[in-house]
């Protein structure tokens, strides 16, 4: 193992770099960048039991050091995932690929799951119960505890693969999701997906989003990400993805520091494709920087008090 | 899709709120008109997505209007300024179906993209018309441009203060063998029913990131879900769903 890899729920990434679902799209589009096996792993776009086309537009808004976004999830759905996205996505990534997966029910949260545990391709399963776009699912199952816990019994039952949960920052105390998706077997957590915002246009007082309001991501997330990050390693045993506003070598070794096992790295590559790819590069010589000779011993590093 | 550093050469205004501005670099993946090329601005978070006017050797110009706090940005920029721009996306307009007629019929912002296209079809030895929609005489910018590339120019205002009085569809006839048009949703939809030959139509939605990640700018088509910067910005008439 290198220096820079780190072992996430039983699988070696060769970094943790991974992009982060809904800003990676299949994988495709950046290949015609960069070779992306050069990343951890990616999170795919993600996936539901039907297709959607989402939300109307405009989705997307601006603001000081980040966006809004109210995509809604839009995807092809499961049945052409597995059988036109994940193969075209084979063709130019040969790592294991995370698939990222949002429902409306607990049954079709179950239901995409038992479709996508049959890929070879997928090594983890990244579950959205945090989704602040979309009405009647995604976010309503990650800001209860009891959900929360529904959702991951329910995955946990139909795969053998990682469940991963990912949780919304949209809450009071996220550490209690955390947990109750621990003490039903999820076998990591991901944290934070977008905080709920929103801008109103002043020339038309209207909100500048279709959907009025959107997810927050960018930059700007990015302490609030760390705090909770921090919270949540500090109450589960179970492996944490840090995410929110990572775009440096830096904020991949301060979400290390805080308790990640794993870093995912969203708004960055909508603004730069190449962010992962650069961001991987300065890992050496940050990490020399820094005196650390081994990545993964960063996990929870930090000196408190 | 390249990412490359870019040089302002010049950044002129041509009415109250229009700018026109060449910048030098490397232009290799500026191919078909009707692409556009990103900017990433000082102290803004996303990206500029701005369609391409003119390139030409290492320049790319670009004409934008003075909208938001992106392009009042841009405006200020001095000669010298050094900018990340990604270039060479979208799909642009094919000129392979144009036939030996063309018709371009341009409004407002929408007009730029047109002038790269008209030089690529004045190429092709075709003969092409042009349509130039503003709303007033002083928002007037181009149709120099276009008459010396060889185009026969139509100029109309809405208030009649120039060429003929009306809309862009007041100066259409049926005398073309395809068309291509960019402008305002309104005005696109106007020529969509008043035109009667196949065409192209170049749309704008606000984006994430420009390149297809994001899904953040997606339409319904009648071929399905596209995504306006990746599958377009420009789209077969056939293919349009006016839905909004």
């Amino acid at each position: 193992m290198g220096k820079m890899s780190v072992n996430l729920c039983g699988i070696t990434l060769d970094n943790p770099v991974i992009p982060a679902s809904g800003t990676f799209g299949y994988g495709y589009e950046f290949a015609d960048l960069y070779d992306i096996n050069l990343l951890g792993t990616f999170s795919f776009k993600g996936t539901t039991a039907q297709p959607r086309f989402g939300n109307p537009t405009p989705r997307i808004a601006e603001c000081s050091s980040g966006m809004l976004n109210a995509v809604g999830l839009q995807n092809p759905g499961v049945e052409k995932v597995i059988f036109e996205e994940i193969p075209k996505l084979k063709q130019c990534f040969h790592k294991k690929v995370m698939a990222n997966v949002s429902g409306f029910s607990v049954d079709e949260y179950a239901y995409t799951c038992e479709k996508l545990d049959k890929c070879d391709e997928i090594g983890w399963l990244e579950i959205n119960i945090s989704c602040p776009n979309v009405h009647g699912g995604g976010m309503s199952f990650g800001t209860d505890p009891a959900a929360a816990a529904q959702v991951t019994a329910a995955v946990k039952k139909v795969t053998s693969k990682p469940v991963i949960m990912k949780l919304s920052p949209n809450v009071t105390d996220i550490t209690a999701i955390a947990k109750a998706c621990e003490a039903e077997g999820a076998d990591g957590i991901s944290l934070i997906n977008t905080l709920l915002g929103m801008r109103i246009d002043l020339k038309t007082r209207r909100p500048v989003l279709a959907n009025t309001t959107g997810g927050l991501s960018g930059e700007a997330v990015f302490p609030v990400a760390l705090r909770m990050v921090y919270q949540v390693a500090g109450a589960v045993k179970v492996p944490v993805i840090g995410m929110g506003g990572v775009s440096s070598a830096e904020d991949v070794i301060e979400m290390m520091l805080a308790g990640a096992t794993a870093v995912e790295v969203g708004a960055a590559n909508l603004v730069n494709p190449y962010a992962c790819r650069d961001i991987i590069a300065a890992l050496p010589g940050v990490m020399d920087k820094y005196a650390i000779t081994d990545l993964k011993s960063l996990t929870g590093g930090r000196t408190d008090g | 899709m390249k990412q490359g550093i870019f040089t302002v050469i010049s950044n002129d205004r041509l009415t109250d709120n229009v700018m026109k501005m060449t910048l030098s670099g490397d232009t290799s993946a500026v191919t078909a008109p009707g692409t556009f090329i990103n900017i990433l601005i000082d102290g803004l978070y996303l990206r500029r997505p701005i369609s391409v006017f003119d390139c030409e050797g290492d320049r790319v110009t670009v004409i934008y209007k003075i909208v938001g706090r992106g392009t009042e940005k841009m405006s200020l920029m001095p000669e010298g300024t050094a900018l990340d721009i990604l270039t060479g996306l979208g799909n642009g307009y094919d000129t392979s179906v144009s036939g030996s007629s063309p018709l371009l019929i341009g409004g407002g912002v929408g007009i730029p993209p047109l002038y790269f296209l008209a030089k690529k079809l004045i190429a092709e030895n075709k003969k092409v018309s042009v349509i130039l929609g503003f709303n007033t005489a002083d928002e007037i910018f181009c149709p120099d441009d276009f008459e010396a590339l060889g185009c026969d120019v139509k100029v109309t205002t809405v208030d009649g203060s120039r060429g003929i009085k009306g809309f862009v569809t007041a100066a259409m006839n049926t005398d073309y063998s395809y068309f291509y048009t960019c402008g305002p949703e309104p005005m696109l939809k106007a020529v969509y029913s008043a035109s009667v030959t196949d065409g192209q139509f170049s749309f704008e939605e606000r984006m994430g990131c420009g390149f297809g990640a994001c899904m953040g700018c997606s339409c319904k088509t009648v071929t399905g879900f596209k995504r306006i910067c990746k599958d377009g910005p420009v789209l077969l008439k056939e293919e349009i769903l006016w839905e909004k």
